[in-house]
This record gives structure tokens, sequence and C-alpha cells, in this order.
């Protein structure tokens, strides 16, 4: 039996909804009823931290895999992948403001303004919630060809979460090492694209 | 574990305790692990007996502590102290222990102790944060603290062999850990080894990593702010899942300005954190 390319992409979708969603429904099954080690707070939020980073590193990947395999219809799920990421970065920054915080506002912007970690992370959150936005098909068609540019920024985002995770830590900072690694490595496939953009941007 | 015989504490039982298994699986114990849960499961063949506590310096009668010594040298009592860290969230835990003022006055301290220096068993075979960087946070081994000598002999500060009634855990810092509940959860050094009288201030091991960030004081200060957390309020660790609002003020000195505010008289304490 051969499967079309359709078919591809609707089992692929299935397969990020289920291990996307899951495992965040199942974490605050846990962290409603106490199952979640002494601090639920602080799970929560490295849980979807770290998840969200996870998510971007993802969606990232998928155009150079799709270039390498020349599997086109790759880029079809791309979308999905963004849109976790995003809801991921939105149930972070709730988790602080809600349950760490507990909906101290004047708290969470000072903490926003004076802390420089949670500012980037912040700018990154921003950014990431207009490129979320603005996947709506009918807005992408209104936007023409500034979308592309706008999108670029996912560039800039990713770049903001490693430093993000890098501040953020005491003194373990391997793993985050490591993941400024991986990011590295997928700007590094978009080399020729990012010095044009420089080339554009300081001439 | 085994239980413990001490005298109740009844001047504190008004505070709400922490249960006892979130005292014991919510741990920062980077020698067995730099993630909270991790030094209540890496910690569990952790040999305790036999130990040796040298107590040294500048002092008369220098000593060294057996395994029976930490539990039988002195009338032990429960202390039920707030536990404030850092990283902006507390407990409340009943200690067991005696005043390491008691333990000091048994060494005669001379006229140059002016500092009192702890530190950390360094054993990497048995605490996997010691031999592998990840797991150990990246910090320098073994663990080291200080405290002035007048800090060292205020009564709340205890000496602890036990909480909840039994022995310590492994990962609470068996079998002999200090606490000194005015002063940030870090300063409270776990798994003793030596108490050494000394004339000039210890290096403290999260000073030496992040000077701008831990002092050699560290008493807690709503006013100011660490870097990365405001220390103007805490999450009080109690029950309850991830609606409960636990959020409350952080008091100077963590409450206990009473009874050692005046250890730091005429002292900024901006300069001094």
């Amino acid at each position: 039996m051969k499967i079309s390319i359709k078919q591809k992409v609707l089992l692929l979708k299935l397969l990020i909804h289920i291990s996307a969603f899951l495992p965040l429904a199942y974490l605050y099954y846990q962290a409603l009823n106490d199952q979640l080690g002494a601090d639920p707070v602080q799970r929560v939020i490295h849980f979807t931290g770290i998840g969200a980073f996870n998510l971007l590193l993802l969606t990232l990947t998928v155009s150079p895999l799709a270039k390498y395999f020349k599997r086109g219809y790759l880029l079809q799920v791309r979308r999905l992948l963004g849109l976790y990421t995003f809801f991921y970065a939105l149930f972070h920054v709730l988790n602080f403001l809600a349950f760490d915080l507990q909906f101290a506002w004047g708290l969470f912007i000072g903490e926003v303004v004076k802390r420089p970690y949670i500012s980037i992370g912040m700018v990154a959150f921003l950014l990431l919630s207009a490129l979320a936005i603005t996947s709506l098909n009918s807005i992408k068609r209104k936007m023409g060809r500034s979308w592309q540019s706008l999108h670029n920024f996912s560039y800039l985002i990713l770049t903001l979460i490693a430093v993000h995770f890098y501040w953020s830590v005491k003194s373990e900072i391997l793993v985050p090492l490591f993941y400024g690694l991986l990011s590295f490595i997928i700007l590094l496939f978009r080399y020729k694209k990012l010095q044009q953009l420089f080339m554009r941007l300081f001439s | 574990l085994e239980p413990l015989t001490y005298q109740a504490d009844n001047n504190n039982a008004k505070l709400i305790l922490t249960p006892e298994t979130k005292v014991t699986t919510h741990n920062n114990f980077y020698e067995f692990g730099a993630q909270k849960h991790q030094p209540a499961e890496l910690s569990q063949g952790f040999q305790v007996n036999p130990w040796q506590l040298t107590i040294s310096g500048e002092c008369d009668k220098p000593i060294t502590l057996d395994y029976d010594d930490l539990t039988t040298m002195f009338t032990l009592e429960e202390r039920i102290y707030r536990l404030r860290c850092v990283e902006a969230w507390s407990m409340v835990v009943p200690w067991i222990g005696f005043s390491l003022a008691d333990l000091l006055r048994k060494v005669s301290p001379n006229s140059n102790a002016k500092y009192v220096r702890f530190e950390s068993l360094h054993d990497p075979e048995q605490m996997p944060g010691q031999q592998n960087r990840r797991l150990g946070g990246g910090i320098n081994y073994p663990y080291v603290e200080g405290l002035r000598l007048d800090e060292a002999m205020n009564p709340l500060t205890l000496m602890s062999v036990g909480l909840y009634g039994k022995t310590l855990p492994p990962q609470n810092g068996a079998p002999i850990r200090l606490v000194v509940p005015w002063k940030y959860g870090f300063k409270s050094i776990k798994s003793i080894v030596s108490i050494k009288l000394v004339s000039q201030p210890p290096k403290t091991t999260w000073q030496q990593l992040a000077p701008q960030e831990y002092g050699f004081y560290a008493n807690v200060n709503p006013e100011h702010d660490h870097p990365r957390w405001s220390q103007a309020s805490e999450r009080r660790i109690t029950t309850g899942g991830l609606f409960s609002r636990n959020r409350i003020e952080t008091l100077p000195f963590n409450g206990y300005g009473e009874q050692v505010a005046h250890l730091y008289k005429g002292m900024n304490l901006r300069k001094n954190y």
C-alpha cells in the first residue's frame, strides 16, 4: 500500500499534536493535583520553557531537512510546530505571572524591566506572538512580501531565548551551552540568508 | 533514619509546617545533582556512619566528633524555623539539633578566632555532583561556608542532626548540617566534616563563583534584590498544587530581626549583602 503525500502530512500532524499536546495536559493534571514534586510552580515554568525551546529548534529544522532530503511536503507541518512553540511560550509566561507571581502585576512589570534575562525573554515572546498571529492564511495573503520579512525574526527569537536560558541559571551552564550550540548550528544553515539580511540592514 | 529524643519546640508551634515529603524531595544539594529532585534520588546509598567532624583552628581544645557523638553529646531540641532560599521560595522545617554556640564553647576559641569556616564532605565516589560537572552545577568542591564568630555564637544558630523527629535524610545534609534561619539557605551548609575557627573571613563557595550575586553575609533582606530575583516576596511551600495562594512578603532577617539585627548595627546592609 502506498500512502499519498496528503496522508503523510496528516499523519505527521497527528504525531505532532499527540507529542506536543498530551505532555502539556498531563503536566497540568499532575500540577493541579500536587503530584509534581514539592514545587509544582517551578516545574511547570521549566517544562514549558524548555518545551518551547525544543519546539522552536524543531520548527527551524524543518526547512533544512526538507531541502536536504528533497521532501518539500515537510514544510506543510512547519506552521503547526511554530504554533505549538508559541503556545508553550505563552504557558511559560502565564505560569510565571499566574502561579509564581500570583498576578502581582507591579512585581511582574518590575521583573520584566529590571531583570535582563526576563526582558529579553519577553521581547522574544512578543515577537513570537506577532509570528503566531500572522500565521493565519488570510493575514498572510494580505501581507504579501512583508510576511517573509517579519518571519525572518524567528532567527532573532532563537538567539534571544538562547541567551535568556543561559542568563537564567545560577551556575549549571552546561545544558544552556548545549542549547546555544544547537541554535548556532540551526543558524549556520541560514548563513547566506543571514548575511544578506545583515547587508540590507547596514547598507 | 533513626528516631531521636528531643525537647519539642513550643514557641513556634503556630507556624504551618512544610510537609515532610516536600522538605525531603526539594533540595539544593548540588553534590547530589543541581536539580531539586535529584538529591533525594541520588543520595540514598550515602554512608553517614562512620563520620568524623573536626572542630579546630584558633582554639585551645580542638576535638573530633564521631557519628554517635553528634546525637548524644548535647541535649537535642526541636527548632521550628522558616527557611528562605535566595531563589525566593521558602519552607517551615522542624529541625532537631543543638546550638553551635554550645559546641564552640567546648573547644574554647582563643582571641584570634574572629570567623568560623565550615566545610562539607569531599567524596566524589559517593557524591556524583563532585565528579560530574553537569550534575554538580559547575561549582568548586568542597563546599565552603562561613560565619562571623558572633553570628556563630547567636543562640538561633543551629547544628542540625535531624528533622521531623528522625535523623537527617542524606539529601537534607546528613549526618550534621548548619541552620542559620535569618540568612539565605545556601549559608546552611550540609554534611559538615570540618569547622575551623579562623582570623580572616573565609572565601565561601557562592561568593567565589559570583561575587556580585552572593555576598559573605547573605542576610535575608527584602530591600536588596538579587540580580535575577526580587527578594521582596517569596512563595511559601506548603500543601496544595498549582493554585495555592502562597506568595507572602519577605521579612528583614527572615523575621528574626529581634534576635539578630543588633549584630549588624551601623553596617550598610546593601553593601554587605
